[in-house]
């Protein structure tokens, strides 16, 4: 990590720590926060699309998994939230290792079509599943995160924080993961599952890692949502929230890791400015969706990570070029 | 070390390579000659298990390969160069040598020392360690493929067709390089279609045509072979 990027990252944690002391509006607060739990989620996704190069769009179902285990693990089940939250973690990882276990015999397309199956079989059963979920009634009263001694999270902005410090987690879990040999490996079965086999990876393996990890990551965020929103219904497993996801990467740049933070904020912020178009909004969106996907496949942060690359190699070349003949004969 | 005995592959309904017999012994150079299409490259696909036979038996150090998986392969000491120098373009030359030795991963210091036995085998390469894989010239990515299947320590090393798309100064240079790699000790499977440098080195080489062998000996046969000479030496 170069001094610059240490400055802007440590910048914009303190901005976001300071941001509820300087916004005396409310409203601002909880659209920051709900950005924040998007975003996990969104991480979650980027890892198993961005870095593994599989797409899954059984994402919201993982989210919704999350959200509905916190909630009736506190609701019904009255828990106390902090063991719900690790519970709800454990079913989302389990569920997400058989729905793995099955989706990742398949690849590229079929993959993500199977993944959109299991998605929606997900959303099915918690909206036709009465006698647990309450269907379409949904689930209301879901308490806040109880306290942790003297801490309480009654309030919006004690909220914001806890979401907050669960997404610097999360920041923290992806740049671990992805600057490591797991990271790496993850790579190189995106880029060729063949190449990656025959250095002695096991791809299904590492695959179905990712896709456990990634899913429980979803579910983290459907929890934090859960808890936070209080009230949940089957929408949130609804295929609309994958793309959503899924858009708000692509914006940001797959496979890059702050791509879902850039993303998310500039769709959500976007979205909010833009509401006195009502539904007509997803006629800016649609379009200007489509023109990025097909200039700048790799979003924004991809893409500036790209002219940055160029510039400096542009002048390593242009040193190169001064030098005298015989030191660049090499290659 | 290694036979296939009676191998066929299919895909699909098109037999690729059909009843195959290959053997190759511990400390041996043995190349694979044949055009593009003539069933090396499924062949080397089929010993690294990517694609499994649909017909007969592979052997190593006498164990079937047959049901092992591919990144098993590569733990019992089976190494692959891809054919085309298939690298991970994004990642730095050393970070590609490292993912090389993945199958030791637990163990840093003999990583260490493989990192520096392909460092001295290929100085170039140290002088680039932190450059994009993608930025080396073709030669260079060569050397790093090469490299990179080096530090996985295979007992049995397969190289598909090391010298393609290179000067031929530089292809001098790979077969050096190959022939020192052997004398340290590690035998070598070699698929080609330049017969000339090839085979001097081998011990002994099979030519294929149409997914068969045509022809094989040892090295010297071959070279004297008048259709041999025809079809990939051109004299």
């Amino acid at each position: 990590m170069s001094k610059i990027q240490r400055i802007v990252i440590l910048g914009l944690i303190l901005f976001a720590i300071v941001f509820p002391l300087i916004s005396n509006n409310d409203y601002f607060i909880h659209v920051m926060t709900l950005s924040f739990i998007w975003m996990i989620g969104v991480y979650g996704l980027n890892l198993l699309a961005g870095y593994t190069g599989y797409l899954s769009l059984a994402h919201a179902g993982f989210f919704a998994i999350g959200a509905y285990s916190l909630g009736l693990l506190t609701v019904k089940a009255e828990m106390n939230f902090w063991p719900a939250l690790l519970l709800s973690l454990i079913i989302t990882g389990v569920l997400g290792f058989f729905a793995g276990l099955i989706s990742l015999r398949t690849k590229e397309h079929f993959f993500a079509i199977y993944t959109l199956c299991v998605g929606y079989i997900i959303y099915l059963v918690i909206d036709k599943w009465d006698s647990l979920t309450e269907g379409v009634r949904g689930l209301i009263g879901i308490p806040a995160p109880a306290n942790i001694g003297p801490l309480s999270f009654e309030t919006l902005q004690s909220h914001y924080y806890l979401v907050l410090f669960f997404l610097l987690l999360v920041v923290l879990i992806m740049y671990r993961i992805v600057h490591s040999l797991s990271g790496r490996t993850y790579i190189a079965i995106r880029n060729s599952e063949d190449l990656a086999q025959t250095i002695g990876i096991s791809t299904m393996k590492n695959k179905l890692t990712v896709f456990v990890i990634s899913t429980v990551i979803a579910g983290l965020s459907g929890a934090l949502y859960a808890s936070f929103v209080r009230f949940i219904g089957p929408d949130i497993g609804s295929i609309a929230i994958v793309f959503d996801f899924l858009t708000y990467l692509l914006v940001g740049g797959l496979g890059t890791l702050s791509g879902p933070i850039v993303g998310t904020l500039l769709i959500v912020v976007l979205s909010q400015r833009l509401q006195f178009l009502q539904d007509y909004r997803m006629l800016v969106f649609g379009p200007v969706l489509t023109l990025l996907i097909i200039f700048y496949p790799r979003g924004i942060v991809g893409t500036a990570a790209a002219w940055g690359q160029k510039r400096r190699s542009s002048v390593h070349k242009t040193r190169l070029n001064n030098l005298p003949e015989e030191q660049v004969k090499e290659g | 070390m290694l036979s296939l005995k009676n191998i066929s592959v299919k895909y699909g309904s098109f037999a690729a390579i059909h009843d195959i017999n290959i053997e190759v012994k511990e400390g041996e150079i043995v190349v694979l000659l044949g055009s593009n299409g003539a069933g090396k490259s499924t062949t080397f696909r089929t010993i690294s298990g990517l694609s499994k036979p649909s017909v007969g038996e592979i052997l190593f150090e006498g164990k079937s390969l047959n049901r092992v998986s591919a990144d098993k392969i590569v733990q019992l000491g089976i190494g692959q160069c891809p054919e085309g120098r298939k690298l991970f373009p994004a990642m730095s030359v050393q970070e590609n040598l490292r993912m090389g030795a993945y199958v030791h991963r637990r163990k840093k210091d003999e990583i260490k020392k493989s990192l520096e036995h392909v460092y001295n085998l290929f100085p170039i390469l140290r002088d680039k360690k932190d450059d994009a894989a993608g930025s080396l010239s073709g030669g260079q990515q060569q050397m790093l493929a090469i490299g990179r299947a080096l530090m996985s320590k295979p007992k049995l090393m397969l190289l598909d067709e090391p010298s393609v798309g290179l000067a031929p100064l530089i292809v001098e240079q790979m077969f050096e390089v190959i022939q020192q790699i052997n004398r340290e000790g590690t035998t070598i499977l070699l698929a080609e279609q330049n017969a000339n440098a090839a085979l001097k080195i081998a011990d002994k080489g099979y030519v294929f045509e149409n997914g068969s062998i045509v022809l094989q000996g040892s090295s010297a046969e071959l070279f004297a072979n008048d259709e041999v000479r025809k079809a990939y030496i051109g004299a």
